[in-house]
């Protein structure tokens, strides 16, 4: 799997998970698929609705969020494509809570975070019997 | 006859059709009926024979797990959409 991401975008997502330290921020990943390549078009900013202590650790977004940008994407042309979120103080590989409530077939982004510094961005993708991601190679241009 | 409309990700699982029209009295029907013709769907949506918990059912707007679950007693109008809330966390 290969992403395509425009450096503004990833500026965006570092400016946002910046913002967010010491908690998570994440939010969607709105673009295209060609012959296996992703290429990200736009990225949508969500709110972290975990309870507020854990989010240290832990993000999650309404399924609201979901319906509306899946809607927003098909009336734009896109797809939603995958899901970016941080790891604050940790490295940017998923963890077993990111396996459990992942699906297939979409990319997750995640951006390590380091005393409030975004220093590492890596791309995944869950395989289709869900037992393991399998990394990507992230291209920025 | 009832329709369930697709998250993305798993429309590679449907032929790439958004949404599919299904047989069943209840969400739990409608369900079975949806994953007996797209068995590659299963996985994603149950485990145990319960749904996953981030995977959320709504018909219209309304969350089938504030009205009776996979009991809810749906008709041919209905439209289902199968919601996922995507999460995440470094440990």
């Amino acid at each position: 799997m290969k992403v395509n991401l425009r450096i503004a975008l990833q500026r965006e997502i570092f400016d946002q998970m910046e913002a967010s330290y010491p908690n998570e921020g994440g939010g969607f990943l709105l673009g295209s698929v060609q012959d296996g390549t992703v290429t990200v078009q736009d990225i949508m900013q969500v709110e972290n609705t975990f309870a507020e202590e854990e989010q240290y650790h832990r993000y999650a977004m309404r399924p609201q969020d979901w319906m509306r940008l899946e809607d927003e994407a098909d009336e734009r042309g896109l797809s939603l494509i995958g899901y970016y979120h941080s790891h604050p103080d940790s490295p940017a590989i998923p963890s077993e809570y990111d396996r459990e409530h992942a699906l297939p077939n979409f990319v997750y982004v995640i951006t390590s975070v380091m005393m409030a510094k975004a220093t590492d961005m890596r791309v995944w993708r869950l395989r289709p019997d869900r037992s393991a991601f399998e990394g990507g190679t992230i291209s920025i241009t | 006859m009832a329709t369930i409309r697709i998250p993305t990700p798993l429309r590679a699982y449907t032929d790439g059709a958004s949404d599919i029209d299904v047989t069943g009295e209840t969400v739990g029907e409608a369900l079975s009926n949806l994953v007996d013709r797209h068995p590659d769907l299963r996985a994603h949506l149950f485990q145990d024979d319960e749904l996953r918990s981030f995977v959320n059912i709504f018909i219209g707007d309304e969350d089938i797990r504030f009205m009776q679950g996979l009991d809810t007693e749906i008709d041919a109008e209905d439209s289902l959409r199968i919601i996922p809330s995507i999460a995440g966390g470094r440990r």
